[in-house]
């Protein structure tokens, strides 16, 4: 900084405005707590002091309307799925969900014999994010986040889509 | 007390009610739905039984048109234990209610109703616990068919080349 210390007169930051919107928004999306089985221990180990989600600007939130993504964490039911739809659709744009484990993805364990399981959440709500393992470690979680960041980072909310 | 002592028991009370095998088994004893209420009031109430504590009731598919239900009774002041079996037929599939005996036998029987299709005549709560109110079919039972689409959610069926 020593180049550029005390020679303004006030802050200014030069960038597109876009930009700025999307890289506000890559920095603190805030999370729908959505722990359905096993993966929820791991998503609270996350979120806990020694792996701690808030560096990256993640916020546990219990409302769907004050959360950005929906970490959908362990087993969906057939009873879960109607349920994680309404959610899903009761949260504010824009919304992103990831996929967390084997049995959010494609049924994990159940995806043969499992009468109960819906055969991956993607079949209910679109996917941003996959993140494998059965369940997940925290250094996955995260590898997963950051790569939801980066995809938001390219978002461009403002800019016409050219057809 | 002994399995043989609680037969005899039953036996003097309820004549009918107890299924005469060539070989009576020593850990269970076999019984027909009719009295069963009334048998159940008796093994909690006799002075030397005192079955205090229901500690299970599931169902089984027997396989040929033939559903059981068992209970795992223990007794806390006597120490003592059984096991009463009652098998019902699969197309009328209906047995006395011991919910008003034993409380815990409340999810109990509802479990077994949501599974088996057991129905516990006399239930004051009688739904199912487990699967959504508009679930088809009994998933426990041997004939059971997975349902190809719940509200509209597809159940994939074929799954060969997930392999």
């Amino acid at each position: 900084m020593g180049l550029l210390e005390e020679k303004f007169e006030d802050n200014i930051i030069v960038a597109s405005f876009d930009k700025i919107l999307s890289w506000a928004r890559s920095t603190s999306p805030w999370f729908f707590q959505f722990g359905l089985a096993c993966c929820a221990i791991e998503l609270m180990a996350t979120g806990a002091s020694r792996h701690d989600l808030s560096r990256i600007g993640m916020i546990p939130r219990s409302s769907p309307r004050q959360a950005d993504v929906m970490i959908v964490a362990g087993t969906v039911t057939m009873k879960m799925a109607l349920r994680i739809k309404k959610l899903y659709e009761q949260m504010a744009d824009p919304k992103y969900v990831i996929s967390m484990g084997s049995c959010a993805t494609s049924g994990g364990p159940y995806w043969q014999h499992g009468y109960h399981v819906l055969k991956g959440v993607d079949l209910v709500v679109p996917v941003d994010v996959y993140v494998p393992g059965c369940p997940p470690r925290p250094e996955s979680l995260i590898e997963g986040l950051i790569k939801l960041q980066e995809k938001i980072l390219k978002d461009r909310p403002l800019t016409k889509k050219s057809a | 007390m002994n399995p043989e002592n609680i037969l005899n028991i039953l036996r003097e009370r309820f004549p009918r009610s107890v299924v005469e095998m060539e070989e009576m088994p020593d850990n269970y004893i076999p019984l027909l739905p009719d009295n069963w209420f009334e048998i159940a009031t008796l093994l909690q109430e006799n002075p030397d039984l005192q079955f205090d504590s229901l500690q299970c009731v599931t169902g089984i598919d027997l396989a040929e048109d033939l559903l059981e239900v068992r209970y795992n009774l223990h007794s806390m002041v006597h120490l003592h234990k059984i096991e009463i079996r009652i098998s019902v037929p699969k197309d009328k599939p209906k047995i006395p209610s011991v919910e008003k005996i034993w409380r815990v036998g409340d999810w109990f029987e509802r479990e077994t109703y949501d599974m088996y299709g057991i129905v516990f005549d006399g239930h004051r709560d009688h739904r199912r616990i487990l699967l959504p109110d508009d679930w088809e079919g009994w998933p426990l039972r041997k004939d059971y068919e997975t349902q190809e689409t719940y509200h509209g959610i597809v159940v994939p069926k074929v799954k060969e080349e997930w392999e």
